[in-house]
């Protein structure tokens, strides 16, 4: 499980139709980290990740895993070391949890090879994992949204890739399943050393959770490195047009940024007061 | 929440996670043996029952290539040749239906709604009446305007992308349009009996014979085993494409081969009894009913639209009084299910 995967985005350039999403975009993910990618609405987030993961063929340049190019890659073999937990998957009516779970084995089975006691093993694991045990001979068009997500994660784990791709882990979820699912994530990476990537929508959790922060803009990499040097004002005003204030967060020591909208804003003296603990 | 994932499940739980799996496919192993008997039983009935009943032992020596007075016209020209042809007919009808329903993930996306199977029996109907073709030709002109259908409903239904409400309502055009030629061309035909045209209508075993059941059990046996073969990809794509793909699925390349066996199956089943109505519709649902959401669907589907026909053929010969063919049997079984199936879309909020 240790040793570690390499994935590399070069000179990458996607494109829907005509329309350019992405161009000539290069990116490194660091193993064994936890990334996040961040960026406005339609700046590509999710069309990056699909393209890591193989699903977008791109229009020019390549991603690379341990040096060979993903869209190249046997399907099986490239689903034994990258898993992907797309924004909306869909559960067939009425499958239960441990069923779901269970098909994330499907890379590890050929043709004609039985269910063995490795995927019995991996889906035991991915169920106490996530924490859905009690949960497994349930329905999942029953469950919460938050125990959905976790089963989803789930039958990501049972897959047991050591990099793994999640677009929005966190949407649809309330605030307290949001900070369930990337503590989550987070255990998962300290303890067995898994890669993960991850799209969000919340710049503050995304700059809490991740190691290394990519901000997407113009179809490229706006900025990357520790959120601490890329969540700045000037960072935000580029990449989501919006002015703002960034803090450190009192409960994690992270940047926590503060926007600054038209109405409800204290007095400017008093909004520029206490510089001394913003990060610019 | 523990924060060591690292640690080996719990042997209980391992063994929990063993047990369920077991209890589920013990379920289905049960359910597709039950399904098997009965499919057995109806076809040893078809043979048995009808005008005249012959009992098992001269029906079986009848099979087994011995000579009985009588039954060896009935039973081993007329009974066996519609059982056999049924029993293939049923089976191809499920497994297409049910690769359809799960590609498009729309219960209301099987071959039958969507003109797939009227395509067919318009091309058969045409090349028997107006060109006066038989046999293999026949086949190859149903399977090529299956084919064809199929393009153009995904043709016209393409739009930044197939949904599923579009391709059906298209699908369903296209039905009319492929039955109303079928009845057009049968019109052309003077002297063309009631019960031949029902059979391109709404689908009849009357009449069936080997000439007819022989294409399309070759046609089973081929593409059968490369459909089954698509099985867990199957089971894969219904939790999205996406996430069929990343499961490792290549997903395009299992659509066209799946569509492409599905469509062929269906083609020759029509080209030989016409387009039975709704089993192929009806099977996948039925079928996913009694396993549950357990595995592929296939298997299931397959023997319980071969049920259908069997059973609805049996109905429409010996219960009514009239002979009846099967596809009027199966049409009265299958309509309120569609009407069941678009209220019940609607009522969850759905566009169709």
């Amino acid at each position: 499980m240790t040793d570690q995967h390499r994935l590399a985005a070069e000179a990458l350039t996607l494109a829907y139709g005509e329309r350019a999403v992405i161009e000539g975009l290069d990116l490194a993910v660091p193993p064994g980290r936890i990334t996040a990618i961040v960026g406005a609405n339609a700046s590509g987030k999710s069309t990056l990740l699909r393209s890591m993961s193989r699903l977008l063929p791109p229009r020019s340049g390549q991603v690379v895993l341990d040096g060979r190019s993903v869209h190249r890659l046997p399907a099986k073999e490239l689903a034994r070391t990258l898993g992907l937990l797309p924004q909306s998957p869909l559960a067939p009516e009425g499958i239960t949890v441990a069923d779901l779970v269970g098909r994330g084995r499907h890379p590890h089975q050929g043709l004609f090879t039985r269910w063995s006691r490795d995927d019995d093993a991996a889906v035991a694991a991915a169920l106490e994992a996530t924490s859905t045990t009690p949960l497994a001979d349930r329905p999942v068009d029953e469950l919460s949204g938050g125990q959905r997500q976790r089963v989803w994660i789930a039958m990501a784990l049972a897959q047991q890739t050591d990099l793994l791709l999640l677009d929005e882990p966190t949407t649809f979820l309330d605030v307290s399943h949001q900070i369930e699912v990337l503590d989550l994530l987070t255990d998962l990476n300290r303890s067995r050393g898994t890669t993960i990537v991850m799209v969000l929508h919340d710049l503050n959790l995304a700059a809490r959770y991740a190691d290394h922060l990519v901000a997407l803009a113009g179809g490229t990499v706006h900025a990357a490195g520790d959120p601490a040097d890329v969540l700045t004002e000037q960072c935000v005003r580029t990449v989501f047009g919006l002015d703002s204030r960034v803090v450190v967060d009192p409960t994690c020591g992270k940047p926590l940024m503060l926007p600054i909208g038209r109405h409800h804003m204290a007095p400017v003296a008093a909004l520029h007061g206490d510089r001394g603990t913003a990060r610019s | 929440m523990t924060a060591d994932l690292l640690a080996a499940p719990a042997p209980a739980a391992v063994a929990a996670v063993a047990r369920g799996r077991r209890r589920r496919a013990s379920r289905r192993r049960t359910v597709v043996a039950v399904l098997a008997a009965l499919v057995a039983v109806a076809f040893v009935a078809t043979l048995v029952l009808g005008r005249t009943v012959y009992p098992l032992g001269d029906v079986l020596r009848v099979v087994l290539g011995g000579d009985v007075p009588g039954a060896t016209f009935t039973v081993g020209r007329l009974r066996l040749p519609r059982g056999v042809l049924g029993v293939v007919a049923g089976l191809s009808f499920g497994l297409g239906g049910v690769t359809f329903q799960t590609l498009l993930r729309n219960p209301l996306a099987s071959p039958d709604v969507i003109g797939i199977t009227s395509g067919a029996s318009a091309a058969a109907a045409f090349a028997i009446v107006v060109l006066g073709w038989g046999g293999t030709a026949v086949s190859a002109v149903a399977i090529a305007a299956a084919l064809g259908v199929s393009l153009l409903v995904y043709a016209l239904a393409f739009k930044d992308g197939v949904a599923g409400t579009r391709l059906i309502l298209i699908g369903i055009g296209l039905a009319a349009m492929a039955k109303s030629t079928t009845s057009y061309v049968l019109s052309k035909a003077g002297a063309w009996d009631f019960a031949e045209a029902l059979r391109w209508l709404t689908g009849s075993l009357n009449g069936a014979d080997w000439d007819g059941a022989v294409p399309a059990l070759l046609a089973l046996v081929v593409l059968g085993p490369v459909l089954l073969a698509q099985g867990s990809r199957l089971s894969a794509l219904q939790l999205g494409d996406d996430t069929a793909s990343a499961l490792g699925v290549r997903v395009e390349r299992t659509r066209v081969v799946a569509i492409v066996a599905a469509v062929g199956l269906i083609a020759f089943a029509t080209a030989a009894c016409g387009p039975i109505a709704f089993v192929s519709f009806l099977a996948g649902p039925i079928a996913a009913r009694v396993v549950g959401p357990h595995g592929s669907l296939l298997v299931p589907a397959a023997l319980v639209g071969a049920l259908l026909v069997l059973v609805a053929d049996l109905v429409g010969q010996l219960a009514l009084g009239t002979r009846f063919p099967v596809g009027v049997v199966t049409g009265v079984l299958g309509a309120p299910y569609l009407v069941h199936l678009i209220v019940r879309t609607h009522r969850a909020g759905g566009s169709l």
